[in-house]
């Protein structure tokens, strides 16, 4: 249980679940989880297959309802809000399959994420050419991926990796205060995942980021705090020395010997 | 500020110059002001009628991702709308396709509410549903004269000038209402709405982690679409003076489906092509005996097994250097 913060003051706590708990038909796949996301870190969720770090996620980013429990941002509890708005208070999240507009171009795909401060989404009117504005900063976002030869090919044809480091460039054109990564370097190759991984690091110099990955081993070097789920409970948290030494973690998650 | 519009001035020469797209665009209005010297006016008038409503209905499907099977419904009810408008109440043809326009457009705004968070197969029951609903009041209401039809209705004088019982003169009419219609779905396409509507067809839930509340979008999609499809059914209205049962039927929905595929979805001179295709094979095989569905569900179904994308988005696959779009 976490210790009692009665009002809104829950200091460096910027994310926060509590008791949460998702039931499917009697199956529980989340079971009094209680989390607590601290603000300016690289917190990561992992555990193996069905562990239940997905439903989390889409828990903690409401495109999904929990059975109980609530879920505090910032304080504030957001239990029963729609994820557009989730999104518009500054939590943006990711997908595991690779979330892009296919049939856009690249720089597309980042426009349309920073056009909706421009507040004329709703213009079928106005010509596109009143977005050129926003060309600049789409630019800036697409080279701080590496995407910028790429900037006017369709995101369809990206390779894999690509299409990933596409996905954190339309995350980041928000500026989001918590980005939630789900399994941002999974199915990547090596040299994909070194970069990607340094990415992730850079980008969360001015913000939180909580990601979920299937592999311990590489979110040790990124992440200050590690969260263990194991069907669908939490089993151990902390920094990666303490976790990975935990017996418990050792015999449930990395299976019998080392991994 | 000089500056800028002399640049913009630069950019427009050098597009009007070059681009093949103008080139093409000036061949087709050529093209369409000369037809109806060649070609029956009534004929050419009934394609661009069906072409309109193709294009709206596309606009929902190829552009937001939602399949309607509902169009018939405002197609069809905004023809009432004009007819009745016209003929008992004397309204001018301006007055009366406005108000079939707004009718339409009213119409696909409760379809739209009722069906918008449906995905899938189930926003196209819905929308049939609802169309067969219109559909049975068609055929019970007083003021549509049920199996008759609204017959005989007035064309008038379109702003009190233009005699459009004059088949050219309608003609004319018709084409300037057809490529105003073309040009709003063309612009909305290209505006700031349609990059959220084309992100919202690619990817909904990304686009809702983006912080678009994606249905007000697709609402708003689907009421354009509605008024568009109610315009063209107000000037067939017109055109035909006549309204009948026939636009309002599940057939006439499906009719537009069908359009729509085979000229090519999502591609915005498509819609054009297929409605003038299915529109020409009607009219032609009117006149034979062979029995007019089975052949067009037959080319259907080959153009189905063999060019997917449709006459139109195959062209345009082929062509070379096509990076994008």
């Amino acid at each position: 249980m976490t210790t009692g913060h009665m009002t809104g003051h829950t200091g460096d706590i910027i994310l926060e679940a509590r008791g949460l708990t998702m039931e499917f038909k009697g199956f529980v796949a989340v079971k009094e989880v209680n989390l607590q996301v601290r603000r300016g870190t690289i917190h990561a969720l992992i555990g193996p297959n069905g562990a239940g770090k997905s439903t989390v996620f889409n828990l903690l980013t409401k495109f999904l309802t929990p059975t109980r429990g609530r879920i505090l941002y910032k304080g504030r509890d957001i239990t029963a809000m729609k994820p557009a708005d989730v999104a518009l208070l500054g939590m943006v999240r990711s997908f595991q399959i690779s979330a892009v507009f296919p049939h856009l171009s690249v720089l597309e795909n980042v426009r349309v994420a920073l056009q909706r401060p421009l507040g004329t989404s709703f213009h079928f009117w106005k010509s596109e050419e009143t977005l050129r504005d926003l060309r600049g900063r789409a630019l800036e976002l697409i080279e701080a991926v590496n995407l910028t030869p790429w900037a006017d090919h369709l995101a369809a044809e990206l390779p894999y990796g690509r299409k990933r480091a596409l996905e954190i460039a339309t995350t980041l054109a928000l500026d989001p205060e918590v980005m939630l990564l789900d399994e941002p370097l999974a199915g990547m190759g090596h040299e994909d995942i070194e970069g990607t991984a340094a990415l992730i690091k850079r980008v969360s110099a001015d913000r939180t980021i909580l990601m979920v990955e299937h592999n311990l081993s590489v979110v040790a070097h990124l992440s200050d705090t590690i969260t263990v789920l194991r069907r669908g409970e939490i089993l151990a948290e902390g920094p990666y020395e303490a976790v990975s030494r935990n017996p418990q973690v050792m015999e449930a998650y990395m299976g019998t010997g080392h991994a | 500020m000089s500056l800028q519009t002399r640049d913009t001035l630069h950019e427009g020469l050098a597009l009007r110059g070059g681009s093949p797209k103008v080139l093409l665009t000036g061949a087709l209005l050529l093209l369409a002001v000369l037809a109806p010297y060649a070609l029956y006016p009534v004929f050419l008038m009934k394609v661009l009628c069906f072409a309109l409503f193709a294009c709206a209905f596309n606009l929902l499907i190829g552009f937001a991702g939602l399949l309607s099977f509902g169009h018939a419904a405002f197609f069809g009810g905004a023809a009432y709308v004009a007819a009745h408008a016209v003929k008992e109440w004397g309204w001018t043809p301006e007055a009366g396709l406005l108000a079939a326009t707004a009718a339409a457009g009213a119409m696909g705004l409760v379809f739209g509410l009722l069906a918008i968070r449906r995905q899938g197969i189930y926003f196209a029951m819905i929308t049939l549903a609802l169309s067969q609903m219109i559909f049975f009041l068609a055929l019970q209401l007083p003021f549509t004269h049920g199996e008759d039809g609204i017959q005989a209705v007035p064309r008038g004088h379109l702003f009190g000038l233009f005699d459009l019982s004059r088949p050219l003169t309608m003609y004319y009419v018709v084409l300037a209402i057809f490529l105003g219609g073309f040009a709003l779905i063309w612009r909305t396409v290209h505006s700031p709405f349609g990059q959220v509507l084309k992100a919202i067809r690619e990817n909904e839930p990304r686009a809702v982690s983006l912080g678009y509340r994606t249905d007000r979008y697709k609402l708003l999609a689907f009421v354009l679409s509605a008024a568009l499809a109610g315009l063209a059914g107000g000037t067939k209205a017109l055109v035909f003076q006549l309204a009948s049962l026939t636009d309002v039927t599940w057939q006439m929905s499906g009719e537009v489906v069908l359009m729509t595929l085979l000229g090519g979805m999502g591609t915005l001179l498509g819609p054009v092509v297929g409605a003038a295709l299915v529109v020409t094979l009607e009219s032609y095989l009117a006149s034979t005996s062979l029995p007019v569905p089975v052949v067009i569900g037959a080319i259907f179904v080959v153009c189905v097994l063999l060019f997917r994308r449709g006459i139109v988005g195959e062209l345009l696959h082929r062509l070379p250097g096509k990076g994008k779009r």
